[in-house]
């Protein structure tokens, strides 16, 4: 599903990113985990072409995305992203948010999208909060909207940008809930997160990252039991305590 | 000042009309409205090009917004006088010039609010929108400028009316207007200055009043709205 071959980026003389390689896999679960400023945030949003890299080659599909020709819009309305801060549009309502790709990018008509906008409220547990604005809407029901927003593409692959992080801790477990659920289901995530159970339960992979490299790129199993590298154990001590 | 008015109303209704082009209050809305609803757009674009990362658009609508933003208004009415003609080749009716002084005075101003407005919208909300897989332009109109535009609303009234106001300096190119009204009003009575500035003062004062109250009407409608309390 998406290739990561060797890919640096700098911003300036900062080495944010330093020869990626990896891959995951249709229908895989990945997370990635490591300290702040490790490159994990800049990585993920390598994928959709939220930041640009400066050499190698990353893959979606199959597609290399980083030529010339690319059609962006295209990538992106494949791709479901979701923000730690949920970036709902302030200015409209709950189904004109999840309605508005479906309508301006996949062509849809507005009626046929209310219904789909509808549909993925009641699967993220919102079914009632269709005409509610975002500011009316506590932080876990703005990221479940959020994960709505990006269903709504119909996407074969979400990736998700430290979901939990924002949101007050009684709020985490909804969230998490609505992740799982899509990964029983069989969607391509690319998770990164500081929520160790979720990687544990769910993930079919970890890499771990530090300094722009990924150190690890193992089973949950194994990265809980036996991390090889030294700072993986290190971040592992001081997040699990 | 009941007679005062009875004898001039109509001149500061109208001006001198059906004599002459539409002038007096008429003639201040009319060229007001057209003022600003020629330099909102222009402004819209300078201030896009602002913001953008094409450096020839950024270049340009720099030096556009420096440099008329830091000339008079009535320099720029005299230029446009003297030297639009020359350029042209042909007469320019006063209104026309007057008009295009005050596009491009105008659009200068409202182009900086245009620009301070959408660099207020959270750099994350258009990440949003293209995420979804808006085009540049999509994203613009369905969510950035939205916003933009709620956020300068009091920014925004505040160069209308003072663009409202700013037309009462072009009286000094003979276009007929209020302030061209009153002017000529003045110089027919001799003895009532007070009372005919007055009067033009009035005007001016009622119609950025009034279009106040639209504006904070229109700013809480928008406010509630967001906060889902519209009807």
């Amino acid at each position: 599903m998406i290739q990561f071959e060797h890919v640096n980026k700098w911003y300036k003389k900062y080495h944010a990113l330093n020869d990626i390689c990896g891959e995951v896999r249709r229908g895989e679960v990945l997370v990635v985990c490591g300290p702040s400023g490790s490159g994990k945030s800049t990585m993920i949003r390598t994928i959709n072409k939220l930041e640009e890299i400066q050499s190698g080659t990353i893959r979606v599909q199959g597609e290399p995305i980083n030529g010339d020709g690319v059609d962006i819009n295209r990538l992106r309305a494949g791709i479901g992203f979701v923000f730690q801060q949920f970036n709902l549009f302030p200015h409209l309502s709950v189904k004109d948010n999840i309605a508005l790709s479906p309508i301006k990018v996949g062509g849809m008509a507005r009626r046929e999208a209310y219904g789909l906008a509808a549909e993925l409220l009641e699967k993220v547990g919102l079914g009632d909060k269709l005409d509610a604005m975002p500011a009316n809407l506590s932080g876990g029901q703005q990221q479940r909207v959020a994960i709505a927003r990006a269903l709504a593409q119909k996407p074969p692959l979400i990736l998700f940008d430290e979901p939990t992080s924002a949101l007050d801790p009684e709020m985490v477990g909804e969230v998490l809930a609505v992740m799982k659920q899509l990964a029983a289901e069989g969607m391509t995530m690319v998770c990164v997160t500081h929520e160790m159970n979720f990687a544990r339960e769910v993930a079919d992979r970890i890499w771990f990252m530090d300094r722009g490299e990924i150190l690890e790129d193992t089973t949950p199993a194994e990265f809980f039991s036996q991390p090889r590298h030294e700072r993986a154990r290190k971040f592992l001590a001081d997040i699990l305590h | 000042m009941i007679e005062f008015l009875h004898t001039y109303g109509l001149m500061f209704l109208v001006g001198s009309w059906p004599n002459g082009p539409v002038g007096g209050f008429a003639g201040t809305l009319v060229l007001a409205f057209l003022g600003l609803a020629g330099a909102f757009p222009a402004a819209l674009l300078i201030g896009l090009a602002r913001t953008s990362d094409i450096r020839v658009a950024k270049a340009v609508s720099t030096v556009w917004v420096y440099t008329f933003r830091s000339i008079p208004l009535i320099m720029i009415v005299f230029w446009a006088y003297f030297l639009l003609p020359v350029l042209i080749g042909t007469e320019v009716p006063p209104f026309s010039t007057a008009l295009a002084a005050i596009i491009v005075y105008e659009s200068a101003f409202l182009a900086e609010i245009i620009r301070a407005g959408l660099q207020s919208v959270p750099s994350g909300q258009m990440e949003a929108a293209r995420a979804v897989g808006l085009g540049y332009f999509q994203a613009l109109w369905s969510v950035q400028l939205p916003q933009a535009l709620s956020n300068m609303i009091p920014s925004l009234l505040n160069q209308f009316v003072s663009t409202i106001k700013a037309t009462s300096i072009v009286y000094i190119i003979g276009v007929q207007e209020a302030a061209f009204a009153a002017q000529q009003i003045n110089s027919i009575e001799l003895t009532a200055a007070l009372r005919t500035y007055l009067v033009l003062a009035l005007f001016y004062f009622l119609l950025c009043a009034l279009l106040s109250r639209l504006a904070k009407a229109l700013e809480t409608h928008l406010r509630n709205k967001r906060l889902g309390l519209a009807a």
